[in-house]
Formats: C-alpha cells, structure tokens, sequence
C-alpha cells in the first residue's frame, strides 16, 4: 500500500485539473467530485497508517521513487519520491481528515457562489501541493510541495479578488512568502555545495561530516523559510490580511496545515538544527517573541478572523519554541501542531458558521449573546476555546504543557526566558481567547438592526462537531503512555527525560492560575460588563496592537521605501545610461542623415555633374599616380 | 597624319558631351550628349589600338556600340514614358527623389 502512496497526491491533483478544465456544466455537482478526491485521500492514508502500525518501529520509513533521474545535472543527481514515515503520515492524516471535513463545510459555506466549483479544484489543488510537501523525500521536491501550497494560497485568498482589498491581501501573502522561499533557495543552495545532494537521505547522513558555520548558516536559511511559510516573526504580517480569504480556507491554509509548514520543515530538518545549537536558539527566540506578538496582537482585535490569526501565529510560535529546544520538544512541537489543526480549524468554522448567520460581518464588538441563538456552533466553539486554553483534559492541556515544560529544561538563562515567555503566553492565550469567545456568544446583544442570526446547516455543523470531538479527546487519546511521542520516535529520536528547572508540579499549576487569571479577567471585562461598541480610546500598546504592532509601517518604512528609492535609482541609471547610450547612437546617425540627405536634390544633372566630378578626380589620380 | 589628333579629337567630343548633358534641360539634347561622350570614348579606343598596333581597343569598341544600343532603347523609352505622365521631358522638373 505504501507503494501507492503517490496516489495521494495524484487523486487530488487531477481532481483539481478536472474541475478548473470543466468548465460550468460541472457547476451543479463539481463540489463532490472535490470532497470524493479529498475523502479517497483520506482513506488511503489510513490504510497506509493501519498498515505502518503493523511494522516494527525502526521499519516505518520507506521511500518510494517516483520518477528515477527526475533532475539530472551534472554533480546533482535527483530522484523524485516520496518518504513515507510517522511524520510526513500524521501531517497527511491531518491533511485529509481535517481537509475532507473543511471541504463538506465548504460545500454549504460556498453554496451561494458563483464560483464554487473554481474554489473547490483551489482546495483539492491545495491538498495535492501540501500532500507533496510533506511527503517529499528531497529538499527540492519539497520545494515544489511549497511553492504549490504558496499558490493555492493566493488563489484563495484572492478567491473574491473582486474587491480590491482582497486581491492586495493575496498578493501581500504572496510576496511575503516569496521572501521566505528565498531563504529555501539559498538553504538548498548550501547544502548542495556541503553535502552534493538535496535528498534527505544524503543530507542528514553528511551532517556529521559538515562544518558547524554551515550547518549554522544552512539552519538560519531554513528558518527564514519558515519564518515566511508560518508567519513567524519578522515576516508575519501577511497572515492578518490573508483573512480575506472565505473562512474555510483561512480554517483550513491560514490555522491548520499550510502556516504548519514551517514547523514541519525545522522538525524535518532536525539533524541540521541538532548540529548548529546556534541555529535552533534562534529558531526558540523566534518561536518565543512571536508567541507574545501574536497574542498581544490577539488580545486587542475586534474582528473575528484576525483575532483567530493572530491567536494562529501566537500557537505556531509555541511550536517553534519547541522546535527550537531540539530532540525534547520536537515530538511536542507536532503534537501541538496536531491538536492544534483540530481545535484552531473547529474554531474557524465556527467563526465561519457566525459569519454565516451574522451577514459575514466580523466585527465582534456588534456580536454577543450568540449562545441562544447557535447553541451548536457555541458548545463546538467553547469546546475548541477550551482546548487552546489548555484545560485538562482537553487536548490543547497535553500538548502545550508539554511545550510549557521543555521550554524549562536546560541551563543558564535560557530556560527561564523561554520558560516564562511561554508561560506568559499561555496567560495571554487565555485572556484573548476568552474575550473573543465572551464578546462573540455572551454578555448583551449588541445585533445591528438587519442581523439576524440562526444557526448554520448540518453540513457545516457536523463537521464542526467532529472537529469538536478531536479537540476534547485526541490530546488524551495521543498523550495516554506517550502514544504520539514513541510513534514519532523513529524520526525524532530517543531522548531521555530531563526535569525542568522547576517542579513539573509547580508549573502545571502556574499554568492552570494564569490561565484562570485570564479567563476571569475577560469574563469581568467582556461578560459580565457592558462592551462599547467602538473601539475605546486605551493605552499606546492597545493602539499598536490594533494595528498589528505597525508591522506594515516598519516594513514600509524599512524596506519598500529604501527599496522603491533604489528601484527609482536603477530606473534613472537605466534610462540615462543604457538608453542614452543606445539613443545617443541613434541620434548621431539621425544627425549624419540630415546632413548628408542635403546632398539628395534629386536633380538629374546634380547627380551627373557629381559623376563627372568623380570621373575628373579618378583619372587625376590615375595619371598622377603613373598607373 | 599623327594619331595622336584623333586623341585630341575624342577629348573634345567628350567634352562638349559632358557639356550638353550637364547644361541641357530638354532630356533628348542631354540624351544625345550622353551618345557624343560614348562615342568620343569609341574613338579613344579606336585610336589606342591603332597607336599600339592591337586589336583588343577595337574589340571593346564593338562592345561599346552594342551597350549604347541597349541603352538608347531603354533611355528612350524612359523619356517617353515621362513625357507621358508629366507632358514635358524637362530635366529639372522630376525631382521625387529628392532627399
């Protein structure tokens, strides 16, 4: 079964084509012909996964080739095949599960448009290209992988690219990304230089043999690449705008796979980050400043989706923190990430589901008192907000404590920076999730006067419900005897416990006050009192982070000014020198022409006495010269 | 009598050939001028071989004869043809080619 593997990437693939090509007499049934590709991928990675539980441990990992002598070249020999282990499998087990559910969502969400055939070949073309990106066992191929989901990306966000906004969104998420896949490029550059091959198998098996400043440097540039790929500080910014996108794909790109990728690609990458201690403190500051920023940011939006997005980048920030601690946090990293995918994509369906009962408005402040009116999209949300607090025992309790606890392993001040950032996070976490969930189901309704909300079809709440069910039990179900940390050991590696530097006890228990802190902080704040219905005036921090921390203002001023000065600067180099060359040519020769055109009188005995004159001289020469 | 004259001769056909076609206005008088100044060359040639006692000036004098019938031929129907379009064969008078 594994050896048809590739037909997880090719079922969605051809769907996708199948749909974009046709055309509208596919408009009326399309939309199942996307979920049966998603759902049959899904089924074949649960065979593959029934049937990887049956191997030894040290067995689960095959490689099947796919196209032998895919980029041949010289010195660089690839093959193009897939790696089929416990951690390119869980990321397609979530893939597809989670995808599948989005995709039935979306066949109701998108009911009313126009477009929704075009929308579900974006999202099977997104599940093929994430599919390969994960299953990849080269850096290259993986990089196709990238770049497809980087697509299918912008064409989702710019889905309704009638509205201009929505079109710049799109294309800010792309560009953004494009600088981070510009660390990829270089990453795979050094490693070819270092180790002659881009295949995982070749790389990982020469780390020991590379010099630690390459090691260091090939990990900073991957850690770029994630950096842009998962939002993570300094190039986060487009996150919050690719909200524009219909909320199933924000649940589904924008909370549980694609922005995932980053982390993939440090965990997938670990034996590098393991030989440049360098590399992954970096990769841990990252994942710690952005876990802050993301919940600052969090803490002081009024829309929906991006108090969502940024509540994204701060839970991705978590992971790579823990990607960042090296072989104790890497299990924990995608453990989080799992539980995560669940709850974070359940919630963005339930914000979808108000949306869809609220005339897709976003704006929390003219929401509350939600509760009776969508009781089922309620309990999954509340269910969903539980699980990102981290309260025992749903799943996000397993997962991020885990996170809470590595971060306090280890000497120095290390520990304690990236200990207590995470620690404040999870404080954080709890105060903006709680005010997003008081502001949006309870307290007054603060309804505008055409708003009138009902809950949302089956089709878009069963999927919530089951959504709902992974987030309450799966981190119990993966945490019981360390499931999902021995199930990724074989990629991950062994490693032998280490207490923190505090008392595990200790830290549970700060953890659950914090976080207890937070949710009655936002319950006297946005439940129990009244909400004004604009923005008050508050502190300077609370205006920053209204506006995203003036991301967009910094990189206006730090990069698209200085670059628009130079791009100004080339242009007038270019049109004075390159072009004044080449015209000043062309207008010499004009010259030379309207000078000698004079001579042309076009009279026939001009020309005749000019003959003669020439005749006259010739013979001169001639005699004289005693020819 | 010397040859030498003949020389003298074919000079001052040539020139008062050069005159007419360059002083002219009416096509068939320059035209005819154009006739004087090959056969002035004819007559070089002519006298060139008879002075060196070879054939080969006479033999490029035949060849000449025959280039200026041909070209009496196409001039004249060339005069005509612009006598046709513009009811003179004045030479001054087209000037399209004028730069």
């Amino acid at each position: 079964m594994l050896d048809l593997s590739w037909l997880l990437i090719a079922v969605p693939l051809a769907s996708a084509f199948f749909l974009l090509v046709a055309g509208k007499r596919a408009n009326k049934w399309g939309h199942w012909v996307g979920v049966a590709a998603s759902g049959s991928a899904f089924l074949i990675a649960a065979i593959a996964f029934f049937q990887m539980m049956g191997l030894d441990s040290q067995d689960r990992a095959a490689t099947v080739t796919m196209i032998e002598n895919w980029i041949p070249g010289g010195e660089l020999n690839l093959d193009a095949g897939l790696l089929v282990d416990p951690l390119s499998l869980t990321f397609v087990l979530l893939v597809t599960f989670v995808g599948t559910l989005i995709h039935v969502y979306s066949v109701a969400y998108m009911e009313t448009d126009a477009n929704r055939r075009i929308f579900f070949a974006y999202l099977n073309l997104f599940i093929a290209a994430m599919l390969l990106l994960v299953l990849a066992d080269s850096f290259l191929l993986l990089f196709v992988g990238w770049e497809g989901v980087g697509l299918a990306s912008y064409l989702l966000i710019g889905f309704w690219n009638f509205k201009p906004e929505y079109a710049t969104a799109a294309k800010k998420a792309f560009v953004v990304n494009r600088i981070g896949d510009i660390g990829l490029i270089i990453a795979m550059g050094l490693m070819f230089s270092a180790f002659g091959s881009l295949d995982f198998a070749t790389v990982f098996g020469g780390v020991s043999g590379a010099s630690t400043a390459m090691l260091t440097a090939i990990g900073l540039t991957l850690l770029l690449a994630a950096t842009g790929k998962s939002a993570q500080f300094p190039l986060q910014s487009w996150l919050g705008d690719a909200m524009a996108g219909p909320t199933p794909v924000s649940a589904l790109i924008h909370a549980a796979t694609m922005v995932t990728a980053g982390v993939y690609l440090i965990v997938r990458s670990a034996d590098i980050f393991n030989g440049a201690p360098t590399a992954r403190m970096v990769v841990a500051a990252v994942g710690a400043f952005t876990l802050i920023l993301g919940a600052v940011i969090g803490m002081a939006k009024d829309d929906l989706k991006k108090a969502l997005a940024a509540s994204t980048m701060s839970q991705i920030g978590y992971m790579m923190l823990a990607a960042g601690l090296g072989p104790v946090g890497y299990a924990f990293a995608i453990f989080h990430l799992v539980t995560h995918g669940f709850f974070k994509a359940g919630m963005f369906l339930g914000a979808g589901s108000v949306m869809h009962g609220m005339n897709d408005r976003v704006n929390m402040r003219r929401f509350g008192a939600l509760r009776a009116a969508m009781i089922t999209t309620w309990v999954t949300f509340g269910i969903g907000w539980l699980a990102i607090l981290g309260i025992p025992p749903f799943s996000g309790y397993f997962s991020k404590d885990k996170i809470i606890e590595a971060a306090f392993i280890g000497e120095g001040w290390q520990p304690w920076v990236f200990g207590g950032a995470a620690l404040i996070g999870a404080g954080l976490t709890a105060f903006y999730m709680s005010r997003l969930f008081f502001m949006t189901f309870h307290g007054k309704a603060r309804w505008e006067d055409d708003q009138h909300p009902h809950e949302s079809p089956l089709m878009m709440t069963v999927p919530m419900m089951i959504l709902a069910v992974g987030s309450a039990f799966l981190g119990l179900i993966l945490a019981t005897g360390d499931r999902f940390v021995t199930w990724l050991e074989p990629v991950t590696g062994h490693v032998e416990h280490e207490e923190p530097v505090l008392p595990v006890g200790v830290l549970i228990a700060s953890t659950l006050i914090l976080v207890a802190i937070g949710i009655v902080v936002a319950w006297r704040k946005y439940g129990a009192a009244e909400v004004p219905l604009e923005a008050p005036a508050a502190s300077l921090i609370t205006i920053a982070a209204r506006n995203d921390m003036f991301q967009d203002s910094v990189n206006r001023a730090a990069f698209q000014r200085p670059g628009q000065h130079l791009t100004r600067t080339l242009v007038y180099a270019d049109s004075a020198l390159v072009d004044g060359a080449v015209n000043g040519t062309a207008a010499g020769i004009a010259k030379t022409g309207e000078v000698t055109r004079k001579g042309q009188s076009g009279q026939v005995r001009g020309y005749a006495a000019t003959m003669l004159i020439g005749l006259v001289i010739l013979v001169i020469i001639v005699v004289q010269g005693g020819l | 009598m010397d040859p030498i004259n003949f020389v003298y001769l074919a000079a001052i056909l040539f020139a008062i050939g050069s005159a007419a076609v360059l002083t002219r206005r009416n096509a068939i008088v320059a035209f005819m001028g154009v006739e004087l100044m090959l056969n002035a060359a004819n007559l070089a040639l002519v006298t060139f071989s008879r002075i060196h006692g070879e054939l080969d000036g006479q033999v490029m004098a035949f060849f000449v004869m025959v280039v200026a019938a041909a070209e009496v031929v196409v001039g004249l129907a060339i005069i005509v043809a612009v006598f046709r379009t513009r009811q003179s064969i004045s030479l001054d008078e087209p000037a399209e080619l004028r730069g």
